[in-house]
């Protein structure tokens, strides 16, 4: 399925579009240091908006997905404060994402329930869970090298200060540029395109479906242990409430994107430029003082818009039948 | 209406064990079973019952209405702004703002759906966000507490009619009008033709997209009302109003018996559905469990209750071979 | 055309009607009279469906009017057919499983009751009316049962109940019998009488000649979408209808099969499900056409999923090619070298968003695991040039009508799918090809250039496991005719023994059919000694 197709030009025109409005009426917009600044946050909700990209692309959702990153950010802290050193944090996240995905993909493929109302009820599970074990308390007191991950620049790694991509945007981009090679150019992605289509055919065909389901929602929880691990890092504390109401704006960027909600179309370019459009947009909203309420406001009109726009214009019809080659 | 054989069982299984939750605490700390407590559950569960009713007919319909926390705790910050505004606004006045507001906001949603044929669950998500958004321009983010607002709406939780609080009633007026609708009128049984099969309904001629509509303006109306009863029970409202309850909402309505895949559901199980999770809410503080175990208890239920209900109606493969197996030998017929 | 005793109520005047490239209907002319039961004929293909959808308003015609006594008319509405009281009937019924048979009798015009403004729904009024109305059909359960817990049989008549209640004028019966037992088709002329004798106009669509001259009058015959021919059945004959129906005689459209059946590829021993079938044992041979003949619901399609691997909860032992092959999922089963076309091709057999090369490509993608076969990717890496090789090739050799290998397979006809699909499978180079029902709602020219593929298959050395319905494809095509009936293999006939008759008798369980272990025919001659 192609990569670039009409509408993430469409995209690539509204990004160029944020930065010239912003950069001509913010000053310091343009400038490097807010740049590198704008895509931290932006990079990891990139992050698990991959995996959900390639969730939805296959017919199904995750709205758990934010949910998964506090239980595996509370599984890092616990780790810690348990004595254990930075590389067994990092598995206890990474296992804690992988147990989450699981329980998800079990309750889908071997019970044959909808994903929609699965990862509701895991939503739910998993944030209580990270209630019931914090309660009001926070973890804090995490090593500096996650710290560094988590605000530093690629330039710290190598030693050369000039380089100040930060490092969470190098690891978005390296992510990026995995899972696009794999839905874009592998038989793998294909049967993922196939099952999101139209699953009955694509099991008619041989194709393993509910083994590849149950493995994208593995990976989900394995991006949200990544998103995890480098958001504790960069704010540098676990609160039941982290990344709380992510998994809404990782549907917005999917959906922005370009991947139809009932699957079978989409691309992880146009994934990737939604994510640079709604984090440099709220980065300069965030710029102009608007309440944080007002921005989830505006993404939400944003998701409603970039889904009604496709079907009002005429154009829309076009654009279906273009993408589907 | 004739009930399939197996349906019957199941509500009677969640009485059951409502029930048995009930006896089972109520053994550990008699004060669960007094009269006062029940009074407690039931004014707590009144407004999620109001909100349960009305999302009845959208998953009736295959759909979802995630904006009903939203639409409640806008519609809930415009009467308290008007009750501050203007003291001499008398109760049905509120009464109307509120079912309007909300029906208005629930037949926005109506409308981008049957328009544009766009899928509720995504549709829901941005609207939620939006309402949510405005109680924060209508409000300049200022809380309206509790000497603000208005005594109208102050004292419905306070007002009795035959003893009974006046939310009791209100719940109980929708929750009669529902069944209603729902067992008495074209309209309600044709949502239930049309979450059956789709394209049945189709061909029938039922008015798909004046029914959709119908049922989202019903949810969204039901919602306003239930931020007039919000606002009006904790006397205060602010824009992080009753954030996330919808997901309770729909795990009440999971819990019921009401299906996610449309066409199946009923009243009674709703209801049951809230007095489980009203029972469980208000026995764990009796129990000594910390409330915050209460979202994790309700998404547990509601992944067992899914996981159930798919058992119920999972089919085994056609019935082709004869049950008595004597067609072998050839037979006529 | 019109009968000189009643004037009809419908009447079609130069129809036509297209879909893209596809002509459907090239002209149709016919007139309905009360009280009379027109048989409308033709191929899988000719325009029938077509036809029907146009008289209930779900497509509109193109050119042509629609008069329904007298006044021209357009249905633009499923709605307003129904509201005139045209009514079909239709082979898979379509009908709200969770609601009972009088709800979906009444359902949208329900008898209510009450004051205005206060209506509310009359509960045993429509349940009464809805009964009486189902007695007169001959049902025999109540008005109150979930239509979830009927029959196929059992929903038709609430179907024709339907119409009856609804003040019908034109009842369209679709292929009505294709599910129904012997006793239950005989129920059914009676309901037809019925309606005859209400005055209704019967538009009755079939291919079972018995069928034709038990109940019809008059007859029109559709071919490739015009209407080629009419008179009443009391004059017509079998062989002539055939001839108006085919446009040549019959042997031009069946290849002729050269190939002789060679060693056995696979062994099919106590192939058997809780519920769908049980004990199936058959052997395929190389170069072999093997059909499975019988009624729709006879347990066939399953059968043949289990084979594939789409049935979990089947059981029995496969060999191919000498060895034992555990089949529990697709993979298993393509990996043995088989291959399934489906019989639904819109939701089983492709993907309509899908382009014809992503199509054909779908089963290929990793490539076979037998050696020596192509592949289609470097492991896991998609090869964009063998793809689009593999579909101009397949374009070519199975003479796919498409703009191009781009355009998505919605775009192209219903023979030219068919045609894709089975490209999907021919691409893996299979073994044995399972067809299930490959000419269902296909045009004429389709259908032949599938017998010819049928054909040059087996010429090639695949086997070929043909399931059909229709009798004359599997009497001129199979080596070999295995009859199911209710789950259970009841006949298997060798071609020279092949009687119509027999085949639809042993399908229909009419007469004691031979048992399946002993009776098998062995054919006289040089085959015998490979008849094991």
């Amino acid at each position: 399925m192609k990569a670039l197709d009409t509408w993430e030009r469409v995209l690539i025109a509204l990004v160029a579009l944020v930065y010239l409005g912003f950069g001509l009426t913010i000053h310091g917009f343009l400038a490097p240091f807010a740049i590198a600044d704008s895509t931290t946050n932006m990079s990891e909700k990139g992050i698990i908006a991959l995996a959900m990209a390639l969730l939805v692309v296959a017919g199904e959702i995750d709205l758990s997905i934010a949910a998964t990153m506090g239980i595996c950010s509370l599984a890092m802290g616990m780790a810690m404060r348990a004595g254990a050193g930075l590389p067994q944090m990092l598995l206890a996240a990474g296992a804690a994402g992988i147990a989450c995905g699981a329980l998800n993909g079990w309750l889908v493929t071997r019970w044959q329930l909808p994903s929609i109302v699965v990862t509701i009820g895991t939503l739910s599970l998993y944030r209580g869970l990270a209630q019931v074990v914090l309660g009001d308390q926070a973890i804090t007191g995490y090593p500096e090298r996650l710290s560094t991950w988590g605000n530093g620049t690629l330039g710290d790694l190598v030693d050369r200060p000039g380089l100040i991509v930060p490092i969470e945007f190098g690891v978005w981009l390296v992510a990026a540029a995995a899972v696009g090679l794999l839905l874009h150019l592998t038989v793998h992605g294909r049967r993922i395109y196939a099952i999101g289509a139209n699953r009955i055919a694509a099991r008619f065909s041989g194709i393993s479906v509910d083994r590849y389901r149950f493995a994208l929602f593995v990976f989900s929880g394995l991006m949200a242990a990544l998103a995890a691990v480098l958001l504790t890092g960069r704010i540098g504390s676990t609160r039941p409430n982290l990344a709380l109401g992510w998994e809404l704006e990782a549907v917005t960027i999917v959906i922005l994107g370009g991947v139809a909600i009932e699957g079978g179309r989409g691309s992880i370019v146009g994934t990737v430029l939604a994510a640079v459009l709604l984090g440099s947009f709220t980065f300069g909203l965030g710029m102009l003082n608007v309440s944080g309420i007002v921005m989830a406001m505006i993404v939400g009109a944003l998701l409603v818009v970039s889904m009604v726009l496709p079907r009002w214009l005429k154009y829309g019809a076009l654009l279906r039948r273009v993408r589907v080659a | 209406m004739t009930r399939a054989p197996l349906r019957v069982p199941r509500e009677a299984l969640l009485a059951l064990i409502v029930l048995g939750i009930v006896l089972a605490v109520g053994a550990r700390a008699p004060v669960f079973l007094t009269l006062r407590n029940a009074l407690d559950v039931g004014n707590d569960s009144a407004i999620l019952v109001v909100l349960v009713m009305g999302q009845i007919p959208v998953l009736l319909t295959r759909g979802v209405d995630l904006s009903v926390a939203s639409n409640l705790a806008l519609t809930g910050m415009l009467c308290a702004l008007a009750g501050k505004a203007w003291p001499g606004l008398p109760l049905p006045a509120f009464l109307l703002m509120a079912v309007g507001i909300g029906a208005l906001l629930g037949a926005a949603n109506g409308w981008l759906i049957t328009r544009f044929f766009l899928p509720s669950i995504v549709v829901t998500l941005g609207t939620m966000s939006i309402y949510r958004g405005a109680i924060f321009v209508a409000s300049g983010g200022a809380w309206v507490s509790d000497q603000d607002i208005h005594p109208l709406i102050k004292g419905l939780p306070r007002d009795t009619l035959l003893g009974l609080p006046a939310p009791w009633w209100v719940a109980a007026a929708v929750v009669a009008g529902m069944a209603w609708l729902l067992r008495w009128r074209r309209e309600g049984r044709e949502l239930y033709a049309y979450g059956g099969n789709a394209v049945a309904a189709n061909y029938a001629g039922i008015p798909i997209r004046g029914r959709l509509t119908m049922a989202y303006t019903i949810s969204g109306a039901l919602a306003g009302l239930a931020g007039l009863l919000w606002v009006g029970r904790y006397s205060i409202a602010f824009t992080e109003l009753a954030s996330g309850y919808e997901l309770t909402v729909i795990a009440a309505c999971v819990i019921g018996g009401v299906s996610i895949g449309g066409g199946v559901g009923t009243v009674g199980g709703a209801l049951l559905g809230v007095l489980f999770i009203g029972v469980i809410n208000a026995a764990l503080p009796v129990i000594q469990v910390s409330p915050f175990w209460q979202q994790a208890i309700a998404g547990f239920v509601i992944l067992v209750s899914v996981m159930l209900n798919s058992r119920a109606q999972r089919q085994a493969g056609r019935q082709i071979l004869e049950r008595d197996g004597g067609l072998a030998q050839g037979g006529t017929t | 055309m019109t009968s000189k005793t009643h004037s009809p109520v419908l009447t079609l005047r130069g129809l036509h009607k297209r879909f893209g490239p596809t002509h459907a209907l090239r002209g149709v002319d016919l007139d309905l009279v009360p009280g009379e039961v027109l048989a409308l004929i033709g191929e899988n293909g000719a325009g029938k469906s077509t036809l029907v959808k146009i008289l209930t308003g779900v497509y509109r015609p193109d050119e042509g009017e629609i008069r329904l006594d007298g006044e021209r008319r357009r249905f633009d509405r499923a709605q307003q057919a129904q509201e005139l009281g045209v009514i079909a009937v239709h082979q898979e019924t379509v009908m709200f499983d969770e609601l009972s048979a009088a709800e979906n009798i009444f359902i949208g015009r329900q008898p209510m009751r009450g004051f205005p403004g206060l209506r509310y729904i009359d509960w045993p009024r429509m349940n009464r009316e809805a009964q009486q109305v189902l007695d007169r059909v001959g049902a025999r359960f109540a008005a109150t049962t979930l239509v979830r817990d009927l029959s196929l049989a059992q929903r038709h008549l609430i179907e024709i109940a339907r119409a009856l209640s609804q003040q019908a004028r034109v009842v369209i019966l679709d292929e009505p019998t294709a599910a129904l037992s012997q006793s239950e088709i005989r129920d059914f002329y009676g309901i037809v009488r019925g309606l005859k004798a209400a005055g209704i106009a019967v538009l009755f669509i079939t291919h079972k000649f018995d069928e034709l001259f038990a109940v019809c009058d008059r007859y029109v015959v559709l071919r490739d979408g015009a209407s080629v021919g009419h008179g009443t059945m009391s004059e017509a004959d079998e062989p002539g209808l055939v001839k108006l129906m085919a446009g040549r005689t019959i042997d031009k459209i069946y290849p002729s099969i050269a190939s002789v059946p060679g060693e056995v590829v696979m062994q099919v021993r106590g192939l058997s499900h809780p519920t769908e079938f049980d004990g199936l044992n058959f052997d395929l041979r190389r170069g072999e056409i093997l059909g499975f003949y019988g009624l729709v619901g006879a347990g066939r399609s399953e059968a043949m999923l289990a084979l594939m691997g789409l049935n979990p909860a089947a059981t029995g032992e496969i060999t191919i090619e000498g060895r034992r092959i555990a089949i529990r999922e697709p993979a298993d089963a393509i990996a043995a070298g088989l291959a399934y076309v489906p019989e639904e091709r819109q939701r089983q057999g492709g993907i309509q968003q899908f382009s014809v090369r992503h199509n054909m490509s779908l089963a290929a993608l990793a490539g076979p695991r037998r050696p020596g076969a192509g592949r289609l990717s470097a492991g896991a890496w998609l090869s964009a040039r063998r793809e689009s090789a593999l579909a101009e090739r397949m374009i070519e050799r199975l003479a796919i009508k498409t703009e191009s290998q781009h355009t998505p397979l919605s775009g192209l006809s219903g023979g030219n799918q068919q045609k894709v699909v089975i490209a999907k499978w021919l691409g893996l180079d299979p073994r044995i090809v399972i067809l299930d029902e490959p000419t269902k709602g296909i045009d004429v020219g389709a259908k032949q250039a599938v017998y010819q593929l049928i054909a040059e298959m087996v010429a090639q050395g695949l086997a070929v496991i043909l399931v059909s319905s229709e009798l004359p494809e599997v009497t001129h095509l199979a080596h070999r005719v295995i009859v199911m009936r209710r789950g259970r293999q009841v006949a298997e006939f060798a071609h020279e023994h092949i009687d119509a008759e027999a085949v639809v008798a042993a399908a229909s369980g009419l007469q004691p059919a031979p048992s399946p272990g002993g009776g098998r025919i062995v054919p006289p001659g040089p085959l015998a000694e490979l008849a094991a």
